[in-house]
């Protein structure tokens, strides 16, 4: 199986490469066009800021090919985000896979949220074997609200998604790359169990 | 719910576990990535791996650690000491860490905050404060508590919260080593005043500190380093505990 992790200069994707050999894959970082499309996987991570995180994007013009992908794709924290409509972080336009817009969390709790947190009403194949109220690991300020790409839900100040799908796109709020064994069997599923 | 973090805290120098552990199940007592990964298993929520080298090549190092660390770890984890440039910061990320933490850089030169948030976001950068209280001011120092500044705590935490800081670091120069418990007045004024998360450190000797931590000093996380260490608690027993106590924590 051939993965690709999205290699746009946003964030920390040696963690996932990592975490994907502990499960006994390789994964190839790589912002060629040709090897992205080819992929049996695709990884689309990112942390930082939304709206130079979309800058990059569209400077390598990997916004207009990431819609485009036919195999199962899945956006990590921002790179989840950067697959909504739109962010209110840096007022910024997304990939538009996802129809929802992403909003910052109200200050009647911390921001950013940062730790272990419960994923509830799971939808997906993505959690094959994975129990309701089981804890991943977060850290973001801005949130994707509950819709009906939802397949998991969290809970902040909130309801908000922790995961989100459209035909072959996923995409988790949380790390699964941090998130322990529950995170391991995961990222696991969506590359042994997702097709 | 939002679960409240435990987090050991390893010191490290030129690469190796400083301060005496007392793990028999380890194969070399000294290698950081060992232990990171036992606390991985055991219940940590995330780890802290304190850089204190004197020397450029002790830091040289500590990037290589950070890779390794990534490669084996699926949890969290922050890396500080002695981290002063954007430059620093770029390769520790790059290695792997989620979080840096940066704390005499940031009182020496405070734009640093912003530069740093401005490039990696605010969720990665933590600014660790160490204070002690004198005459009844809570006041900045530096150097492991050596160097006081001008500087009050909770109007230096103010001005880092407002430079874009993800998460403070609070440790009480007071507290640390006593084992005598967290300084939970001050850490509930720094929670009550800001509005990102605070992690408590300095005084932790017994798992009722723990829960003083959360409920009156309203901490977000709790960092120790030798009671961990030293097995005097073992993280899951403690979490088991603070779950008995309310305190919403992964079990």
């Amino acid at each position: 199986m051939k993965i690709v992790i999205i290699d746009y200069g946003a964030g920390n994707i040696q963690s996932i490469k990592f975490a994907i050999q502990r499960l006994g894959y390789e994964a190839v970082l790589s912002h060629n066009p040709k090897e992205i499309i080819e992929a049996d996987k695709v990884i689309f991570p990112g942390v930082g800021e939304a709206s130079s995180a979309m800058k990059k994007l569209r400077a390598s013009k990997l916004d207009t090919l990431i819609p485009t992908l036919k195999q199962p794709v899945l956006g990590i924290c921002l790179g989840m985000q950067l697959m909504c409509k739109s962010s209110q972080e840096g007022n910024t336009l997304g990939l538009g896979i996802f129809d929802v817009e992403v909003v910052r969390f109200p200050n009647t709790v911390k921001v950013p949220q940062i730790g272990w947190n419960q994923i509830t009403n799971l939808k997906s194949n993505l959690f094959k074997e994975i129990k309701e109220n089981e804890h991943i690991y977060l850290v973001h300020s801005y949130y994707a609200p509950v819709c009906k790409e939802n397949i998991a839900q969290s809970n902040y100040a909130l309801d908000y998604s922790a995961a989100l799908q459209k035909n072959n796109f996923f995409g988790t709020q949380f790390h699964p790359e941090k998130s322990s064994l529950v995170g391991e069997r995961i990222l696991n599923n969506f590359l042994a169990h997702i097709n | 719910m939002l679960t409240k973090r435990i987090i050991p805290c390893l010191d490290i120098k030129n690469g190796r576990t400083v301060k005496g552990v007392n793990f028999v199940d380890l194969r070399d007592a000294g290698d950081p990535v060992e232990l990171a990964e036992i606390y991985a298993k055991t219940g940590a929520d995330e780890l802290v791996f304190l850089d204190i080298s004197a020397t450029e090549e002790g830091r040289r190092t500590l990037a290589d650690l950070v890779l390794r660390v990534a490669e084996k770890v699926n949890i969290p984890f922050t890396v500080g000491g002695g981290i002063s440039s954007v430059e620093d910061v770029d390769i520790l990320l790059q290695n792997g860490a989620d979080k840096v933490s940066i704390n005499s850089s940031a009182v020496k030169n405070p734009q640093l905050i912003n530069d740093l948030v401005a490039k990696f976001g605010s969720q990665c950068i933590v600014v660790a404060i160490d204070a002690k209280e004198v005459d009844g001011e809570w006041i900045v120092h530096l150097v492991g508590g050596k160097v006081p500044t001008e500087l009050n705590l909770f109007d230096w935490a103010k001005e880092v919260e407002e430079r874009g800081a993800g998460e403070i670091l609070f440790t009480s120069m007071n507290h640390d080593g006593t084992k005598n418990g967290f300084a939970n007045e001050a850490l509930a004024k720094l929670s009550t005043d800001l509005n990102i998360p605070i992690i408590a450190s300095g005084g932790a000797g017994k798992i009722s500190h723990f829960t003083d931590a959360f409920t009156e000093g309203k901490a977000d996380a709790a960092l120790a380093a030798s009671v961990f260490h030293f097995k005097e608690i073992a993280i899951k027993e403690l979490k088991e505990e603070l779950h008995r106590n309310a305190i919403p924590v992964r079990l």
